[in-house]
This record gives structure tokens, sequence and C-alpha cells, in this order.
């Protein structure tokens, strides 16, 4: 199998510019500024086969859309190699271009003024695809993503979940091999998620399509990517399977209790002082809930112990989510 | 080529879409070419020429000017700081097309719209209200028609200069608004270039502006001979070709350190 994208040792940097403060300090600016090097990305190497789905996460800021800039060609690396469908993205840009679809959850790259229909017509010219393809692929591209009512309005009279199935159908009129998602589900509501999601499952299994995806809602790369690559301040912190980042972090189950009487933190944590456990009070609902390490043993412990104590209204026993594990490693920013 | 062909058809979709902008720009180009009618006649008085002009050549001149105005004047520096200053040009580069290019091309079907549904029909009522000396010669025609494609080019480069400055000055309002002063000012719109005194005529040779009104306007009033015409004419291709070099070096020195706004 070929590799979609490789890169190694790819840096961004940018100048920063820092105002000095006060009058004096502004004076002092217009004739010569204070700035520092920042690097957005730091020497960062990975590769992706073709056919796979890559989830890209990291805190704001992190250099997600900064690589993925890189490697659509829109910005130039300040150094470093960048490979992506064989050619390197920034030299050879409109050749390039053409193997890749890109969506921008963020701004819109249909035309704002005219009908859906004529932003596709004008891409499908400015992709060179014939009228047999278009019609064949985007036949179907337009009925999964259910957008043939649309076609006909102007972009600006859609609804952001109707805009965001053009976006996507519009990044498809040429059918890339390689797609790039930045933020794509940013905004929707659950049920248009849902169907951006199977349609990408469904574009992945029919045409071997290598998907890129930045998101911050976790439960897009949970339905999607069998791999993660996390970014922290430029640099990637974990790059692997999504279940190893949940193994590897989630040694643990959290248990759920409420109460049928008033129960105070402290005295049950007073009670449970031997185990070890983490309490966690969730105001809202009175639901206390329990860090626990994941043996059976202490688990069972722990329930017989509470529910000697205490009278039970509910009791759920989960696996730490990904959402959690996520947070945790942001907070420590490594894994 | 299809694709830049098929921009002009979304540009006229567009021009389309915003009907209040086109009636009301006939609206004022009647009212500026009228008061500078007035204008005109109040300056020729009982003088038969100033400056080789007649007063019948002076306002078919104005007409003209302004009618040529609506097809080679566009906002694309406008349009294209603000997509800059929004990050869109992001989604550009990402399109196998030249940006400039494609921009060029919206200019021209924004220009051949304005053209067809603005200045033919709008000269049409100005011949009929105005007293003007159209030609009949078809050779005149002919030269005017290769002049305003050139006062076309050199204009549209012009802007692409100035959009493509926002990448280094980040907010470039007011650069625009002074090219435009500048444009309408030292084209020869305004004010026909030989009515300028003789040592700003000089510097006015050796800029490109006066390619962009003055010479096809003053070829419509028959105001240079053929041979003046020609040369003109050359003059303006000559300007062509040397705006393309800092456009290229600005876009390849841009596109190098180019910073996407807003992440």
């Amino acid at each position: 199998m070929t590799n979609a994208i490789e890169v190694h040792d790819l840096r961004k940097e940018f100048k920063a510019y820092s105002s000095r403060s006060g009058l004096k300090g502004a004076f002092r600016d217009l004739l010569t500024r204070n700035y520092k090097v920042v690097p957005a990305v730091n020497d960062i190497s990975f590769t992706v086969k073709q056919g796979e789905m890559v989830g890209y996460i990291g805190e704001n800021g992190a250099g997600k859309s900064t690589t993925i800039k890189m490697l659509t060609g829109i910005l130039t690396p300040t150094s470093g190699k960048v490979t992506v469908n064989g050619m390197n993205p920034h030299k050879e840009r409109e050749k390039f271009v053409q193997t890749i679809g890109v969506v921008f959850g963020q701004r819109s790259q249909l035309w704002w003024d005219i009908a859906v229909q004529e932003s596709f017509r004008l891409l499908k010219k400015v992709y060179k695809v014939s009228d047999e393809q278009y019609d064949e692929h985007m036949g179907h591209v337009i009925k999964t993503l259910d957008i043939e009512p649309l076609l006909d309005k102007p972009v600006r009279k859609l609804s952001l979940g109707q805009r965001m199935r053009c976006e996507l159908a519009a990044a498809l009129i040429h059918n890339p091999p390689l797609l790039f998602l930045d933020e794509p589900t940013i905004g929707l509501d659950v049920l248009v998620k849902l169907k951006i999601r199977e349609f990408l499952k469904e574009i992945n299994e029919k045409y071997n399509t290598t998907i890129l995806l930045t998101t911050h809602d976790l439960s897009d790369i949970e339905a999607l990517c069998e791999r993660v690559v996390m970014l922290d301040e430029g640099k990637i912190i974990y790059d692997g399977a999504l279940k190893g980042l949940k193994d590897e972090w989630a040694d643990g189950k959290e248990i759920r209790f409420q109460f049928l009487e008033k129960v105070d933190l402290s005295s049950i944590e007073q009670a449970t002082s031997e185990m070890s456990i983490k309490w966690e009070l969730d105001e809202k609902d009175q639901t206390f809930v329990a860090y626990i390490d994941d043996s059976d043993q202490m688990i069972s412990s722990l329930i017989g112990k509470v529910t000697s104590l205490y009278k039970i209204k509910d009791i759920k026993i989960m696996e730490i989510s990904t959402e959690e594990i996520v947070r945790n490693i942001y907070e420590k920013g490594r894994v | 080529m299809d694709k830049y062909i098929e921009m002009i058809r979304i540009r006229f979709l567009m021009m389309l879409a915003y009907r209040t902008n086109y009636y009301s720009g006939i609206l004022i180009y009647s009212i500026n070419i009228g008061a500078y009618y007035f204008l005109w006649q109040a300056i020729y008085g009982a003088k038969d020429q100033i400056e080789g002009l007649s007063a019948l050549q002076m306002t078919t001149y104005v007409a003209v000017a302004w009618m040529a105005r609506a097809f080679y004047f566009n906002n694309i520096d406008r349009e294209m700081a603000l997509e800059i200053k929004e990050g869109k040009v992001a989604v550009e580069l990402i399109r196998p097309y030249n940006y400039l290019l494609m921009k060029t091309m919206q200019g021209l079907g924004e220009g051949l719209f304005r053209l067809f549904f603005f200045s033919v029909p709008g000269m049409v009522i100005v011949a009929l209200i105005f007293p003007l000396q159209l030609s009949a010669n078809l050779s005149t025609w002919g030269l005017f028609s290769l002049s305003i494609l050139l006062s076309f080019l050199i204009n549209t480069q012009i802007n692409l200069l100035t959009g493509i400055t926002t990448f280094f000055l980040y907010n470039n309002t007011g650069l625009i608004r002074a090219k435009r002063v500048v444009i309408d000012l030292f084209s020869g719109l305004l004010l026909p270039i030989s009515f300028f005194p003789f040592w700003a005529q000089d510097i006015l040779k050796y800029l490109p502006f006066q390619g962009i009104s003055y010479v096809p306007s003053m070829i419509f009033t028959n105001g240079f001979t053929t041979s003046e015409a020609w040369n003109a004419i050359i003059l303006q291709g000559i300007w062509v070709i040397i705006l393309v070099i800092p456009i290229q070096v600005l876009w390849y020195v841009a596109k190098k350190q180019l910073i996407i706004q807003g992440g």
C-alpha cells in the first residue's frame, strides 16, 4: 500500500509581534518592533497510508490548522519535507490540488450570492470533470447527503447544516483520493453530524478515500477513525490507535451513585478512605462519581460498602470516556 | 480555459443577484455625465476650442470616458483585500487555477456585463439628451475597442497590485481609496491630459494612467490622428507587459510569507 501523506521534520515558524505598553511604547513601536519567532508546528513527522481515516486532534492553537494548510499547499513550511499524493504540495500547487478535497468548517468555499448548483457547475469546470463522471458520482453524493432540494437556493439562504452538506459535496466533485476536513462538524446538530459521518464512512469504503480529520468533537473521531494523531504546542504527543490511547489511560472505571437521602461528600470520602478513591460530586443532579482502578475486587467492595451505608437510587458503572482521557492529557500536556 | 470562461458567467449571475446596485449605478453615471456636461458648457462659454478640442468633442469625451469607465472599472482590489483579511484566500489557493488570472476574469465578467447592460443602453440615452459626435468611421470603432480592452488590462493590473499589498499591510483601505482618486485624476477621466500644465503632462507620459481613460476617449472623439492612436495603443500594450513584472514578484513574495488570518 502506498502512503498518501509523508511528513518529515515539518516545521512552521511565525513571527509574533508584541506591542510595548503605554504611549511612549507606542512611539517606540513606530521605529522598531519587538518580535519573537514562535514555532506553530515543531518538527513533526508522520505518515498516513492510502485509505486510512486519521483523526488529528489537539487543543486550540496546537498547530492543527497550520499543519493542514501546509499539507494542502497553502502555506510554505519553514523547514522539513512534505510529500502528499507523491507531490510537493507547495511546489506543484495547481497539479497537486486536483488530487485533494478540502472542507474548512469555518469558512465557505461556495459562492455566497449564487445558487449551489452554479457553484457546482463552476467547480466541475475547474476540476475538468466530464459530464458522465459528474452525473454518476455526484448523483450519488447528492442523493446520500440529501441536498437535491437545496441546489437551486443561493448559499446565503441555507442553514449551517444544509450549507455544510453542500460544502462536503463541493469538496468531492472531482472524487479526490485524499480528503482534508478541518472541523467539518462544528456547530452542527446531531442528525446532520450522523449523516455526515455515515457518508464519510461510505466514501472511504467505496473509493478507499484517505481522510484526515481535525475536530474538537471526539465522538466524530470515535465513530470514524482507527487512528489518532494528537498535537500539543506544535509537537506530536501521541500517534496510534484510538484504542491504545484508551488502554493506556483508561485503566480505571467510573462509578456513579445517586442516593435517596442527603449525603455529603466528606462523609462518603471518609467512609471509603482506605480504598484510595477519588470522589467527585456533580452538584446539578447530586451524582457522586468515584474514579477507581479497574479491578473487580475493588469495585465490588466499594459498591458493598456504599450500599451498606446509604440508600441508593441509581448506580452506573462506566468506562472513562475518551473525552475524559483527552481532557486529562491536555491538562498534563503529554502522554 | 473553460473554467475561466465559466467564471465570467458566474460573475454575470452575481451582478444580476444585486439589482439595486445595477440601477443605482445607471443613475450615478447619468448624474456625473450631466454635471460634467454643464460644467464644460460653462467653461467653454463662447470659445470654439480649448487645447484643440471643440465643445462638442468635449461633451463626447466626457460621455465616452464615463461609459468606458463602466467597462474597465472593477473592485477586485477591494475584493482581494477582503478575501485576504478574512482568510478566504486559503480557499482560493486550494483550487487548481491561477488566483490572479481568475480575479482578472471576474473583473472581465463584471466589465462585460456593464458594457452590454449599462454602457450601451446608457450611451443611447445620453446621445438622445446631449448633442454627441459619434463617429461613423469603422476604423475608429475598431481602434477604440482595442484600446478599451487594454485600458481594462492596465486598470486591472493596478488593482491586482493594490490587492496583493494587503498581504503586507493587512489593512489597505486607505491605499485603495487613494489609488482610485489618482486613477480618476491622472487617467484623464475628470480632465483630458492635454489640459494639464506641460510639466505635469511630461511626468504623466511616463506613467501608465493615461492608458486607462485618456487614450480610448481621445480615439473615440477623433482627438488623435490614426498614427497617434496607434502609437498610444502600442504604449498601452507596453504598459500591460511591464506591469506583469511587479505583480509576479509581489505575488511570489506574498505566497512565501503568507499568513492566513483567523486560524
